[in-house]
């Protein structure tokens, strides 16, 4: 039983050989990897190119999404919930202390800051799928308003370095 | 005793386990993410990978059999966010028989696209799998055309010299109101092999996390870092007899615990509806989501910072 198992096992060690028949399906899955990829560098290659748009897509928040009032303004634990799931979901693009990543913008910038919780809200909830944002409605709405609450709770950014950035030349959205 | 058996040529079967344990490699050397999986096991939502993230799942499915042998099922999946609307997976696919042998039976290569790029009330996803699977193939995570339970009571050396080529669509329509995820699944199945009708089925999900605002503390066993929910599948017969009558459906209550340290659990105990059916599949999952995977295979590449 153990010498069975061991041949088996022998593929790790052994170069594998591939027969005519067998390479389209190994083929095929190269291929998607390697456009995968390839997709993935081309959507950070372009929103390298787009500066000007990081921003953006606040301004396309319905009226009606950025006068909601949020329902967790008051709420004592708000900022700290939201600074919790900021760093779970968001701090991978946005950088741990949202100053903007390799992958996403500062969200010290004015124009974030200036945003109201409805649009942050809005924003969170749709994402920018186009520019590698995934949507966040999987997050129930309360804990979207925590992070929305932690977010306004923000100071403007310290550094010139972080001022380059909330001025939307530095991180684009990605 | 068992016997360790693989379908079809070894070196193909060898080389789709060799691919499969370079990306597990690759993905330990990633940063870990946290996740907040939905507790489905069948169903799929309109939820897809975050671009460049890699999620490692481990599945298992216990299945009763009458007229044949209990067996245990298993699956990994590699799923990989190539965009915000395209994401990538690969399964490798196993089984144990009860007093027969364990199989590796198949791999299986499914893409999701995202069809609208904003939130709407239903949002659709296009879903298109190409599996090659073997006869022997019992990890169920669908049931389509006349899946019955008797299809599973055959021998493994009888059903591992059956091979399928399949191609899968599924229409997903899932929805989020007021914490609740609903997820519509329908499937249509070909298998290219033979002159094969399609074969339709479906899938449909409820859940919800136990609670709806986060605390403000880590914690374990916060109620946020559940969610429960229900699942419902079946088959819906083929292009020639499509309809219920011989076809097999479950009720299956699901769970996931989303932990802290980026692991997440699920377990589904799923009871079959008719005497088509098992009995009982009891799943359970594990799994771990790396960000920056995408990162370091471009590095890896040599492509520049």
């Amino acid at each position: 039983m153990k010498a069975n198992i061991a041949t088996r096992l022998g593929f790790i060690l052994k170069p594998a050989t591939f027969r005519r028949r067998e390479l389209p399906p190994t083929l095929c899955l190269a291929v998607v990897l390697a456009l995968s990829f390839q997709a993935k560098a081309q959507n950070e290659s372009v929103s390298r190119k787009n500066d000007g748009a990081d921003y953006a897509e606040l301004a396309h928040a319905p009226q009606k999404a950025r006068d909601r009032v949020n329902p967790l303004e008051r709420d004592p634990d708000a900022v700290a919930a939201g600074a919790k799931l900021f760093e779970q979901h968001c701090a991978e693009c946005h950088g741990s202390t949202a100053d903007g990543g390799r992958k996403g913008p500062s969200l010290r910038a004015p124009e974030v800051q200036q945003a109201s919780p409805g649009t942050l809200f809005w924003l969170i909830t749709n994402g920018v799928v186009r520019r590698g944002m995934p949507v966040w409605s999987k997050l129930p709405e309360p804990q979207r308003w925590q992070i929305a609450t932690y977010l306004k709770s923000l100071s403007p950014p310290a550094s010139p370095q972080n001022a380059g950035a909330s001025s939307g030349k530095a991180v684009p959205i990605r | 005793m068992y016997s360790i058996n693989f379908l079809g040529p070894s070196s193909l079967s060898d080389g789709l386990i060799a691919l499969a344990a370079l990306l597990l490699v690759l993905a330990l050397h990633s940063v870990p993410a946290h996740a907040q999986e939905s507790p489905y096991i069948v169903t799929y939502d309109h939820y897809l990978e975050e671009p460049g993230n890699l999620e490692v799942e481990y599945f298992s499915t216990f299945g009763t059999q009458r007229g044949g042998n209990d067996f245990h099922a298993f699956w990994t999946e590699f799923e990989y966010g190539a965009t915000a609307w395209w994401t990538t997976e690969f399964y490798v696919d196993g089984q144990t028989t009860f007093g027969d042998s364990t199989l590796f039976t198949g791999f299986r290569w499914e893409n999701r696209f995202r069809l609208l790029q904003r939130e709407h009330f239903v949002n659709p996803v296009l879903y298109v799998e190409y599996e090659q699977t073997s006869g022997a193939d019992k990890i169920l995570k669908e049931v389509e055309g006349n899946d019955v339970e008797s299809d599973y009571a055959v021998p493994n050396a009888l059903a591992r010299q059956e091979h399928d080529h399949e191609i899968e669509s599924k229409l997903l329509l899932s929805s989020t109101f007021r914490g609740w995820n609903i997820a519509e699944n329908t499937i249509a199945t070909k298998n290219v092999t033979g002159g094969n009708p399609w074969e339709f089925g479906y899938a449909l999900g409820a859940s919800r996390p136990l609670g709806l605002k986060a605390s403000a503390n880590r914690c374990n066993l916060c109620p946020e870092n559940f969610i429960a929910g229900l699942e419902l599948y079946g088959g819906l017969g083929t292009r020639y007899n499509f309809g219920l009558p011989n076809t097999s459906h479950y009720l299956a209550p699901v769970v996931a615990w989303n932990l802290p340290s980026d692991w997440t659990l699920r377990l589904s105990p799923g009871f079959g509806l008719n005497d088509n059916s098992h009995r009982l599949l009891l799943r359970w999952g594990l799994s771990r989501e790396f960000s920056g995977f995408g990162e370091a295979i471009s590095r890896l590449f040599g492509a520049r910072r």
